[in-house]
């Protein structure tokens, strides 16, 4: 995934953030060092108390700096960096950030909806002119976009046509076409359950990490991926339910109190098409049936053809 | 078809080689001749493979879903589901 001198480099880099005032490691054998995750949206590695992340090739330096001093700008609600500029390594962009305790893989039944809700409600909350600026837009719909990308380079598959149909019907904001000009909420672009952190890890609060995608937007399409799961069938309505109602009980945006669906409509199309089209993409590359899963959300796609996003109440935009 | 009850749309879904259709207005949920049986059938199969599970409270989603949503059976949300294929893994990732 990586140039194979950037993991080795960046792990000596974070070691070196981690222990900058003593220059050798002093820390009580064994360290926890980790790669956290190398794929070709990022390279996250971890020394210490220190996590260092090499961004995606091509990252924009000006959006990602704004987006990192609204990460220092908001520090209740998105986890800090340590340090407020991103260095350059191997023609990579590397930021620094302090260790967090992630929700458990293993243990997805003790997922924080309602903190999760709760810190959504107050991200959208913010004023967003009162942000460093210019904020650059949400990339949601633009990640949805690439992943249908994705799924068209992968080669034929039975299930891309009910996914590329599911696709078509969305409006044109919600495939980054055109602008979102409906809503200009701060949003986080890419919630999901690997993007919360405790931090003290394991007792301090929970907060948001990632700000790749971060930026203005719709505030529902970061309730959509659960939304998406919910419809699909795959989240019982019992944590969706938890979910929403913590969203809603602190204050979220205006367009999802009461019936929330004429707003997350189309931005939860958008996520089941993301999510199934990289399912599709991914299931071809190594040559293995989708599974049950993965079906569920093949299966949504379908049904959406015979409901078109103008039909739904209200949800025209 | 169209909904006897609201007028609204039906919607044709196969589960377990049984055809449904739902009702995208209502969530009514409209059974041909004999698919009351074929469902009756699968539910004594299943029975037989399980210990005896405590009734469902309802059989209609508890919360509002969109018309393309997947039916959800009241008494059947748990943690199960969470590993059911790969949805543990897909909660971690973009």
């Amino acid at each position: 995934m990586t140039a194979p001198a950037l993991l080795p480099a960046l792990t000596v880099t974070a070691r070196g953030v981690a222990h900058r005032a003593q220059g050798a490691c002093t820390c009580p054998a064994p360290v926890p060092a980790a790669v956290l995750a190398d794929r070709a949206d990022g390279t996250v590695v971890r020394h210490g108390d220190v996590v260092a992340k090499a961004h995606a090739p091509g990252t924009d330096p000006t959006e990602l700096a704004t987006r990192l001093a609204v990460a220092s700008a908001l520090p209740g609600i998105l986890l800090p960096p340590l340090r407020p500029d991103a260095a350059e390594l191997h023609e990579r962009l590397v930021t620094f950030w302090p260790h967090g305790s992630p929700v458990d893989p293993d243990a997805p039944e003790l997922a924080p909806w309602e903190a999760a809700a709760t810190l959504l409600a107050r991200l959208h909350a913010v004023p967003v002119r009162q942000l460093p600026g210019p904020l650059p837009p949400m990339r949601g719909p633009a990640k949805a976009a690439l992943a249908v990308a994705r799924l068209l380079a992968a080669g034929p598959h039975p299930a891309s046509a009910p996914i590329l149909r599911a696709w078509a019907g969305l409006p044109p904001w919600a495939r980054a076409e055109t602008p979102t000009r409906h809503a200009a909420a701060l949003c986080h672009g890419d919630l999901h359950l690997g993007q919360l952190v405790r931090r003290p890890a394991g007792t301090g609060p929970w907060l948001l990490i990632d700000v790749d995608d971060l930026g203005t937007g719709d505030p529902a399409w970061d309730l959509a991926r659960p939304a998406a799961w919910f419809a699909s069938g795959l989240l019982p309505a019992e944590e969706w339910t938890r979910f929403l109602t913590a969203y809603q009980e602190a204050g979220g945006a205006p367009a999802l109190q009461s019936d929330p669906w004429p707003a997350l409509d189309a931005p939860a199309r958008a996520l089941t098409v993301q999510t199934a089209a990289l399912a599709v993409a991914k299931a071809t590359a190594a040559g293995r049936e989708l599974d049950e899963a993965e079906e569920a959300l093949v299966d949504a796609c379908d049904r959406m053809a015979a409901v078109p996003p103008e039909l739904a109440q209200g949800a025209a935009k | 078809m169209q909904c006897p009850k609201c007028h609204a749309p039906m919607h044709t879904y196969n589960r377990n080689g049984v055809q449904i259709e739902q009702c995208s207005g209502c969530r009514g949920i409209f059974l041909d001749y004999g698919e009351l049986e074929s469902l009756t059938r699968l539910e004594s199969q299943w029975q037989q493979q399980m210990p005896p599970a405590p009734p469902a409270p309802q059989a209609y989603p508890s919360a509002p879903a969109p018309a393309w949503g997947a039916p959800h059976h009241g008494g059947h949300h748990g943690h199960h589901g969470h590993h059911k294929g790969g949805f543990g893994r897909m909660l971690f990732s973009s």
